[in-house]
C-alpha cells in the first residue's frame, strides 16, 4: 500500500520549493524585458543616464536570477528525486519540454548573462543590446517549455497507455507543443512576470522619488514601467487562462470549485462575485451573483454550458466504474502479454484507466472496490472548493488593481505629474502585490489540479517515490534552512542596492544641482 | 509516418548521447568545480581570491547547464534511470542539490560586501559546491559500477533498499576520489590558462601535478577493482534490442569480471582508458614545461577517457540491480519510445550545434587572462 504520510510530505516539499522558486521568477522574466527596452532607448539615444538606468536595474536583475537559477535545480531533480513513479509514468511525454527547455533556453540565457554584466566594454553597444535581447529571449522561451509541460499535466493530449511499458507514451508530439492549455497559461504567466517586474520598478522609483533622491533617474525609470506596466496588466487579465476550463472534466472541475458552483446552471451561466461556499453542506451561502457572466467568459459563447461540481462527481464516478474495467483488463495483459481479448477491453476503456487507479488510496485492488468506495472516490475529485474560491478573488482582485495602478502611473507620467504624493505612496505599497497574486494563481491552478498528478491519468498520490519520512522530513528542514537564510541574505542585498542607488555623476537633468546629495542616506 | 532510424540504432544514439552530455559536464563545468574545490588552497589574499573567482565568474553559468540538461536529457530519453536512479540515491542527491543551489549564490554575493568573515564564508561555499557535487558524482559512478539495490514491482515501480551511508564502499570512494583529482587537475589547468601567473598559478601547478599523478594511480586501482572485486553483470538468454522498454522482461545474472567482457570483444575499446592515463600523463607533463594548452588538452582528454571507460565496460548496461538482477536497466530496457527519442534526436542535432556556436563567440569576447590589476578598475567584477 502507498504510505500517503510520504505522499504529504512529497507534496509540501514540493509545493515549498515550487513556490519558492516562482519568488524569483516573474521578476527575472519581467526585467529581462525592461532592460531590453530601457538599454534600447541608451543604443538609440546615447544619453548616459539610460546607462546608468539599464546597468542599475541590470545589478537588482542579477540578484535575483542568482537564486532563480538556483532553485530551479532543485525542481528539474525532484521529479527523479521524489515523484519516481511519475517520471517513469509519463517521462516519456514530460521529459521532453524540459530537456528542450535546457536545450533551447536554459544554455542561452545562462551563457549570455555572464556576457551581460561583463561584457559592457568588450561589446559594441548594439552587440550588447543584442546579449541582453538574447538573455531575455531565453528567460522567456524557457518559461514557455516549463509550461508547456505543466500544461500537459492539466490538458494530457498526444499520450496513450501502453500496456507493455506500464506508462503513458507520445502518440502525437505536435500535439503536446500546441495543447491549447499550455499556450493560454505561457501567456498568462509571462504578463504576470512583466507586471511583477514593473511594479518592482514602479515602486523603488517612487521610493526614490519620495525621498527626492535620484530624481531623473527615478521619473525616466517609472515611465518605461508604467507604459509596460498598463499592456501587461491589461494582457494578464484579458488573456487570463480561464479559457482552457472547459476542456477536460478536471478542468472543468477547477473552474467549478473556484465559483463554487454546485449544479449546472442553464447557459449562460452567472459569475459567483463573492460568497461563503461550505464544503460540508455543498452549498455557497450569502452568494452574490452577476448574471451570464461567466458563460461569456468560460465558453465564449452564449449557449455553452459550465459544469456543476454535483454534475462532474456523477460523471467522475462513471469514468471509475470504467476504469476499473480497464484495470482488470490491464492485469491480465500482465500475465499474458499475448491475450488478445484483453488488449481490445484495454482499448475501449483505456481513458479511465486513471480513474480506476483513484481506488488504489482505499483499496490495494481497485477490482474489489466496493460502491461506497466507488462515490468515495468520485467525491475525492473535488478539489478544495473554499481554497480555489478565496485564493482564485484574491489574485483577480489584485490583478484589476494592477490594471488601475498602471493606467494612474500612465497618465500621471503622460502629464509629468509623477511626483503626486499619494500615487508615489500607492506605488511603494503595491511593491508585494504581484507576488502574492502569482502565488495564489499556482495555487488555484496545482491545488485545483488535485487529486491528480495528470489529469484523469495519475493520481498524486501514486507518483511519489518509495522513500521515508524520515528522509522527506530531513530534506524538507534542510530546504527549509537553506531558502530561509538565502532569503534573508537576498532580500538583505536587494536592499543595499536599493539603498545605494545608482551610480552618481550621470545624472544629467537639466535642473540644477539636486537638493540631497546622493551621499546621504 | 514511418520513422527512418530503427528503434535499436535510436537507443544506441541516445546512450552515445547521454556520455555526450557527461563529458560536456565534466570538459566545461569541470574546471568550475575543480577551482571551486582548489580555491582555499591556491589563493591565500582577497585579491588572489576574487583573482580566481573571476577567471570562471562569467561564464561558469553556462557551463552548469550542462548538467540541468543532463538531468533533463536522461529524463527525457532514459525514464527509468532518472527515476530510479535519483530517488534511490536521494540523499545524496540532496547533498549535491544543496552544494549547487549555494554556488550561483555564492558567486553572485562574495564581493558585494567587503567584510573579511562575509567572504571568508562564501569561499567556503564556493569550495563546498565544487567539493562535495565532484566526490558524490564519482561514489554515484562506482555504484553504478557495483549494481544499486532496487527492484522493480510489476507496475514497473522502483523500491530502493539501502541507506546514505551504504554508498560510501571502498570501492565507490576510490571512484568519488579519483572524480576529485580529475576535476581538481582540470581545474588547475584551466586556472593555467587563466589566471595571472605568479604565486597562485605555481601552486595549482603543484596541486595539479598531485592531482594528476593520484588520477593515475586510483585510475588503475579501480580498473584492478573492476578485474578482480566480483564486479560485472551480463544479459542471459534472448534478447530483443527492438523491443518494449521493459526491464522485466530481460534476464540478467551478476557475472563476476563481466565488466571486462567488452574489450575482448571490442578491442578498439581499450583506447579509452588508454587515453585515460595518456591524458593524465600530457598534463602532467604540460603542468612541468609550463605548457597551459598541453596540460588543459591533456586534462581533457583525460576527463574524456576516464568517462567513456565507465560507459564502454558497462556497455549495454546503465544501471545494474544487485538486489534483484532481473531489475536491471540497459540500453535495450530502459529507454523512451521510439517517437519520443527520434523527436529529441531531431531537436538536439538542430540545437546542439547552435549551443556550441554561440558559446564558442562568449568565450572568445571574454578570453584574457583574469589579473589583479582588473579588479581595481572594473567594478563589474565578482
Amino acid at each position: 500500500m502507498i504510505d500517503l504520510a510520504v505522499v504529504d510530505l512529497s507534496r509540501l516539499q514540493f509545493a515549498l520549493t515550487a513556490l519558492y522558486h516562482f519568488l524569483f521568477v516573474p521578476l527575472t522574466l519581467g526585467l529581462s524585458f525592461l532592460l531590453v527596452i530601457m538599454e534600447s532607448i541608451y543604443v538609440m539615444t546615447r544619453r548616459p543616464i539610460w546607462k546608468t538606468i539599464t546597468r542599475f536595474w541590470g545589478a537588482l536583475f542579477g540578484i535575483n536570477f542568482a537564486l532563480g537559477v538556483a532553485t530551479g535545480i532543485t525542481m528539474e531533480f525532484q521529479f527523479g528525486m521524489n515523484w519516481s513513479y511519475y517520471s517513469h509514468y509519463v517521462g516519456d511525454i514530460f521529459g521532453a519540454p524540459l530537456a528542450i527547455e535546457g536545450l533551447m533556453a536554459f544554455f542561452l540565457e545562462a551563457t549570455f548573462v555572464g556576457l551581460m554584466f561583463f561584457g559592457w566594454d568588450k561589446l559594441k553597444p548594439q552587440v550588447h543590446l543584442l546579449v541582453t535581447f538574447l538573455v531575455a529571449l531565453g528567460t522567456n522561451l524557457s518559461a514557455l517549455w516549463i509550461l508547456i509541460a505543466n500544461g500537459w499535466m492539466q490538458n494530457p493530449v498526444g499520450a496513450a497507455f501502453n500496456p507493455d511499458t506500464m506508462r503513458m507514451e507520445v502518440v502525437d508530439f505536435m500535439a503536446v507543443l500546441f495543447n491549447p492549455v499550455a499556450q493560454a497559461k505561457f501567456v498568462h504567466t509571462v504578463s504576470a512576470g512583466y507586471v511583477c517586474a514593473s511594479v518592482f520598478v514602479l515602486g523603488v522609483s517612487a521610493f526614490y522619488l519620495l525621498k527626492g533622491k535620484h530624481r531623473a533617474f527615478a521619473k525616466r525609470s517609472m515611465t518605461v514601467a508604467a507604459a509596460f506596466g498598463l499592456a501587461s496588466s491589461l494582457s494578464v487579465v484579458v488573456l487570463g487562462d480561464e479559457s482552457g476550463y472547459t476542456l477536460t472534466d478536471n478542468q472543468k472541475m477547477k473552474l467549478a470549485a473556484i465559483e463554487a458552483m454546485w449544479r449546472t446552471e442553464p447557459a449562460p451561466a452567472g459569475l459567483t462575485v463573492i460568497g461563503f461556499p461550505s464544503l460540508k453542506d455543498r452549498h455557497t451561502h450569502y452568494e452574490i451573483k452577476l448574471p451570464y457572466v461567466l458563460g461569456l467568459i468560460s465558453t465564449r459563447s452564449l449557449n455553452g454550458e459550465v459544469s456543476g461540481i454535483l454534475e462532474l462527481v456523477a460523471v467522475a464516478e462513471d469514468r471509475i466504474e470504467s476504469g476499473v474495467v480497464a484495470y482488470d483488463a490491464l492485469e491480465r495483459i500482465k500475465d499474458n502479454p499475448q491475450d488478445i481479448a484483453s488488449r481490445a477491453l484495454f482499448e475501449r476503456h483505456r481513458n479511465d484507466l486513471g480513474y480506476g487507479l483513484l481506488l488504489r488510496r482505499y483499496v490495494e485492488d481497485p477490482r474489489t472496490a466496493t460502491p461506497d468506495l466507488i462515490r468515495m472516490a468520485a467525491w475525492n475529485t473535488v478539489p478544495n472548493v473554499p481554497v480555489l474560491f478565496w485564493a482564485f478573488r484574491f489574485m483577480a482582485g489584485i490583478g484589476l488593481y494592477m490594471i488601475a495602478l498602471f493606467a494612474a502611473a500612465f497618465v500621471l507620467c503622460t502629464l509629468r505629474k509623477q511626483e503626486t504624493r499619494w500615487f508615489l505612496w500607492a506605488a511603494v505599497l503595491s511593491i508585494p502585490l504581484p507576488w502574492i497574486a502569482i502565488e495564489f494563481g499556482w495555487i488555484v491552478a496545482e491545488y485545483g489540479r488535485q487529486p491528480w498528478a495528470v489529469d484523469g491519468v495519475l493520481p498524486t498520490f501514486l507518483g511519489a517515490s518509495s522513500l521515508t519520512v524520515a528522509q522527506l522530513w530531513t530534506t524538507i528542514i534542510g530546504f527549509a534552512l537553506l531558502y530561509g537564510a538565502l532569503a534573508v541574505v537576498e532580500v538583505g542585498l536587494i536592499l543595499r542596492t536599493i539603498k545605494k542607488g545608482p551610480s552618481a555623476g550621470h545624472d544629467d537633468e537639466a535642473a540644477p544641482v539636486v537638493a540631497n546629495p546622493p551621499a546621504v542616506v | 509516418m514511418e520513422l527512418p532510424l530503427d528503434f535499436a540504432t535510436l537507443r544506441l544514439i541516445w546512450w552515445a548521447l547521454m556520455g555526450v552530455l557527461l563529458i560536456g559536464f565534466a570538459l566545461t563545468d569541470g574546471f568550475d568545480l575543480g577551482v571551486g574545490a582548489l580555491l582555499p588552497f591556491v589563493a591565500r589574499t582577497d585579491a588572489e581570491r576574487r583573482m580566481v573567482i573571476n577567471t570562471v565568474g562569467p561564464t561558469w553559468e553556462g557551463n552548469q547547464v550542462w548538467f540541468i540538461l543532463g538531468g533533463g536529457a536522461i529524463f527525457a530519453a532514459w525514464p527509468f534511470v532518472y527515476a530510479v536512479s535519483f530517488s534511490g540515491f536521494y540523499m545524496a542527491m540532496y547533498l549535491v542539490l544543496s552544494a549547487l543551489i549555494l554556488r550561483p549564490v555564492a558567486f553572485k554575493y562574495r564581493s558585494k560586501r567587503p567584510g573579511a568573515a562575509w567572504r571568508r564564508f562564501w569561499d567556503g561555499c564556493l569550495f563546498v559546491s565544487g567539493f562535495v557535487p565532484a566526490l558524490v558524482f564519482g561514489v554515484a559512478v562506482g555504484n553504478v559500477l557495483i549494481g544499486a539495490p532496487f527492484r522493480l514491482d510489476d507496475d514497473l515501480r522502483s523500491f530502493y533498499e539501502g541507506t546514505l551511508a551504504d554508498l560510501f564502499t571502498p570501492f565507490s570512494l576510490l571512484c568519488g576520489l579519483l572524480s576529485v583529482s580529475m576535476l581538481a587537475l582540470h581545474g588547475a589547468a584551466w586556472l593555467g590558462l587563466r589566471a595571472e601567473p605568479g604565486p597562485v598559478v605555481d601552486r595549482a601547478r603543484a596541486f595539479g601535478t598531485v592531482a594528476a599523478v593520484s588520477s593515475m594511480v586510483l585510475f588503475a586501482a579501480g580498473g584492478l577493482f573492476v578485474a578482480f572485486g566480483e564486479l560485472g553483470f551480463r544479459i542471459v538468454g534472448a534478447l530483443d534490442v527492438n523491443g518494449a522498454s521493459n526491464p522485466l522482461r530481460t534476464a540478467v545474472q551478476a557475472a563476476p569480471g563481466a565488466w571486462l567482457d567488452n574489450y575482448g570483444r571490442y578491442p578498439w575499446m581499450m583506447l579509452a582508458p588508454a587515453l585515460g592515463f595518456l591524458g593524465a600523463g600530457a598534463a602532467l607533463l604540460g603542468l612541468w614545461r609550463r605548457s597551459e594548452p598541453l596540460a588543459f588538452g591533456g586534462s581533457s582528454l583525460s576527463a574524456l577517457g576516464i568517462i567513456s571507460t565507465v560507459g564502454l565496460s558497462m556497455f549495454p548496461f546503465i544501471l545494474p540491480s544487485s538486489i534483484d538482477a532481473q531489475s536491471s536497466l540497459t540500453v535495450w530496457n530502459a529507454s523512451s519510445s521510439r517517437l519520443t527519442l527520434f523527436a529529441m534526436l531531431i531537436v538536439t542535432a538542430i540545437l546542439l550545434p547552435l549551443i556550441l556556436i554561440y558559446t564558442s563567440w562568449v568565450y572568445s569576447v571574454l578570453w584574457g587572462r583574469s589579473t589583479t590589476a582588473a579588479l581595481r578598475t572594473n567594478p563589474d567584477l565578482y
